[in-house]
């Protein structure tokens, strides 16, 4: 049954992507050589997605070949290597540390259809005007350039954009409420005694210092003045109360890729860690209770999106342009917010979800019939909502930004004594 | 006349000699040279500095991965020599038919044919707070409460090294067994040496270049390993290996790398310091 309404939908939607494609002007010059164009792109596996090569493929004519590496290797190769790639789908954080490289071109916002109906958080730091911008690195702090060739971030927008940004979610804590039997409000759950030796936290330095920074600010032992950007002092005191609740037992495991999480949590080794939203999903789908828990201090936010290579030019830049056009005019958009991401221009989005989808994924509606992933698996039964709500109350409770430190490399030698310990 | 008469020596040592030119010693003098470098987030700086080696020495941190570096590698090589041992003594002396011999052997090096990982990683849904063994322990009723040192612990740590690495100790004692002379037993007996003393005074001295062989596999690679370490302590635990692993990671190739050089430094010396109790040579 929810096999044929799946392919029903995907035929829909074909038809409704066929017809954006064909709304999208293509000079005839380019229906000829843009074939013999090839892409590279590379980033981490979020959203490097082989789907959307191929629809690339159908939609544009040309070739993007994709690359999925780590975040750290995504650095690496976008700071070292700049003639590997043509399209760089990094994220914010990293576009600071890389930007100052000189390895990437910023875009003209002008030659960007939908760059007015890009989210305010990309652009002038707020989703509403009333918003007050988190901590870390704020994707719009690291978005704007004031030139094509300058290496200097600048304070608003400029038309000159360094990322068009392509992807972005609201990170908290993943429990296992069957296992744990009670509401959990805080991050200062994760180091609450009564989870001793059942609790984890990611081994990646740059996120795991900020998950660590919301508990310890949660517990109130530390007042940071900024959580994206801590004093040595600072350092210190959160890896020490860490290393103590290590020593005393409290971690089963640490761990550093999506699959060790979710094993942690589907055999509940560990009722209550750092977790990324489709990990959860990956619990639930095998029918494991798992919750996305929405947390009183607020989330920490994550962003990504896609910088030019510094040598892409002619014919290949256009097509990089087009390919940012058609990233922002909805198909992408509908994939990835059918997985429980966001994108950066959710109206175009909308024309690629059904109303139910719509209003499960973005509006925190009950969902009115199941909900599947864009793979076909079932993630939501009819009656059920999102955990934590909407779009507005998910990111307009950001508490800071995934970012990295001027003391970043204090902070590594730390995590790894802190490892170590 | 002495160069010409040396020359096919060199010809036919040659492409070997290439071959671990290019892909033993230029690599390990690479890493020699990056180790002096200066890096910074995202790049690294060919001007020489000792700042990489200071920071290793002078951290505790260095000091107590490296410590538990050793110990897993004491403990690993004491338990592998003992099964090791046993396992090839049966093989070697218990068992009568040389076909016999050669199957139980092969049964030995069946689970091998799938890859190191797996064969770790296996171990976690077993030993799990859930797992089969748990489950089982407490369906005895010889525990009420799953116990969870059995996974993410450095007791899972070395019963995965072990599990890995016994074969390599089994192999080489099995082969330095095989060519004892059978008579030299016999001898013993007739001199009225008790089983016991056959074996302390007899077949443990000559099989001592087979432990050597098999003591430097297993010691080389426990020392040399990480992700094991990680896997099974769920990255709670550190060797030096995964010290190493965490600076690539982050990009700090030449601290890696410095931590690389200290490491072989350390292995070489106990590999020679090993090779002064017995001489495989005669072995090979």
């Amino acid at each position: 049954m929810s096999e044929m309404r799946y392919s029903r939908r995907s035929i829909l939607k074909t038809g409704a992507a066929a017809m954006a494609a064909s709304a999208l002007p293509a000079p005839m010059i380019w229906a000829q050589e843009i074939k013999d164009i090839t892409l590279r792109q590379f980033g981490t596996g979020v959203s490097n997605l082989n789907d959307v090569a191929r629809k690339v493929k159908e939609d544009l004519g040309f070739t993007l070949s994709m690359t999925a590496l780590d975040s750290d290797a995504v650095t690496q190769r976008a700071a070292t290597q700049p003639d590997s790639f043509d399209i760089a789908d990094i994220e914010y954080w990293i576009c600071k540390k890389v930007w100052p490289t000189g390895n990437l071109q910023a875009m003209d916002t002008s030659k960007i259809k939908n760059y007015d109906k890009i989210v305010g958080i990309f652009r002038s730091g707020k989703l509403t005007p009333e918003s007050v911008i988190a901590q870390g690195t704020a994707p719009h702090t690291v978005g704007f350039v004031e030139g094509p060739d300058s290496t200097v971030f600048a304070k608003e927008e400029t038309g000159w954009m360094t990322l068009i940004p392509t992807i972005y979610n609201a990170d908290t804590l993943g429990i296992r409420p069957d296992l744990i039997g009670r509401p959990i409000e805080s991050w200062a759950e994760l180091l609450n005694p009564e989870f001793r030796g059942k609790a984890s936290i990611l081994d990646i330095s740059s996120i795991g210092i900020m998950d660590m920074a919301m508990v310890c600010e949660a517990m109130g032992e530390i007042t940071y003045g900024d959580k994206g950007n801590m004093t040595r002092e600072e350092i210190d005191r959160t890896m020490a109360i860490f290393t103590e609740a290590k020593k005393s037992g409290q971690f089963r495991a640490f761990w550093k890729t999506f699959d060790e999480s979710v094993n942690l949590m589907a055999s509940g080794e560990v009722v209550i860690q750092s977790m990324w939203s489709p990990a959860i999903t990956a619990v639930k789908s095998r029918g494991i209770p798992c919750v996305y828990q929405p947390l009183k201090e607020g989330y920490r936010s994550w962003g990504g999106g896609i910088g030019l290579s510094k040598n892409l030019s002619g014919m290949a830049l256009e097509a990089a342009y087009e390919y940012i056009n058609w990233y922002l005019s909805g198909w992408v958009g509908g994939y990835l917010m059918r997985q429980g991401y966001y994108s950066a221009v959710p109206e175009t989005s909308k024309n690629f979800m059904t109303e139910n989808e719509w209003g499960y994924w973005f509006e925190g509606k009950p969902a009115t019939d199941t909900i599947t992933s864009p793979t076909g698996d079932t993630l939501a039964q009819a009656g059920e909502v999102r955990d934590g709500g909407s779009f507005e109350e998910r990111m307009g409770r950001v508490a800071c930004w995934n970012a990295v430190m001027d003391e970043n490399r204090y902070m590594v030698r730390k995590w790894n004594e802190f490892i170590a310990s | 006349m002495r160069i010409n008469g040396s020359l096919p020596g060199w010809v036919q040592a040659a492409p070997l000699a290439l071959v671990m030119l290019a892909f033993l010693v230029a690599p390990i003098v690479m890493i020699g040279v990056v180790s002096f470098w200066q890096a910074t987030e995202f790049s690294i700086i060919p001007a020489f500095t000792l700042e990489n080696y200071e920071f290793l020495f002078a951290s505790p941190v260095t000091w107590k991965v490296f410590l538990a570096t050793f110990k897993y590698a004491a403990i690993t090589w004491a338990l592998t020599l003992s099964i090791g041992f046993t396992v090839a003594y049966f093989l070697a002396f218990h068992v009568r038919s040389q076909n016999m011999q050669i199957a139980l052997f092969l049964l030995c090096t069946i689970p091998f044919w799938t890859s190191n990982i797996i064969r770790m990683i296996s171990w976690i849904p077993f030993l799990g707070r859930n797992g089969i063994a748990n489950q089982t322990l407490i369906s005895w009723g010889v525990i009420d409460q799953p116990l969870e040192w059995l996974l993410y612990s450095d007791f899972s740590v070395i019963l995965a090294f072990v599990h890995l690495y016994t074969l390599c100790m089994v192999v080489p004692i099995f082969n330095t067994m095989m060519r004892i002379d059978r008579s030299l037993l016999e001898a013993a007996r007739d001199a009225g040496a008790s089983g016991v003393q056959t074996l302390v005074n007899v077949i443990l001295p000559l099989t001592k270049p087979g432990i050597m062989i098999g003591t430097i596999f297993v010691v080389t690679l426990v020392m040399g390993d990480f992700i094991t370490v990680r896997f099974m302590s769920g990255s709670q635990s550190a060797n030096v290996g995964r010290l190493i692993s965490n600076d690539i990671a982050l990009l700090q190739y030449p601290s890696a790398a410095a931590t690389s050089i200290v490491l072989l430094a350390t292995v070489l010396i106990v590999i020679g310091i090993l090779l002064r109790f017995v001489n495989i040579r005669k072995e090979l």
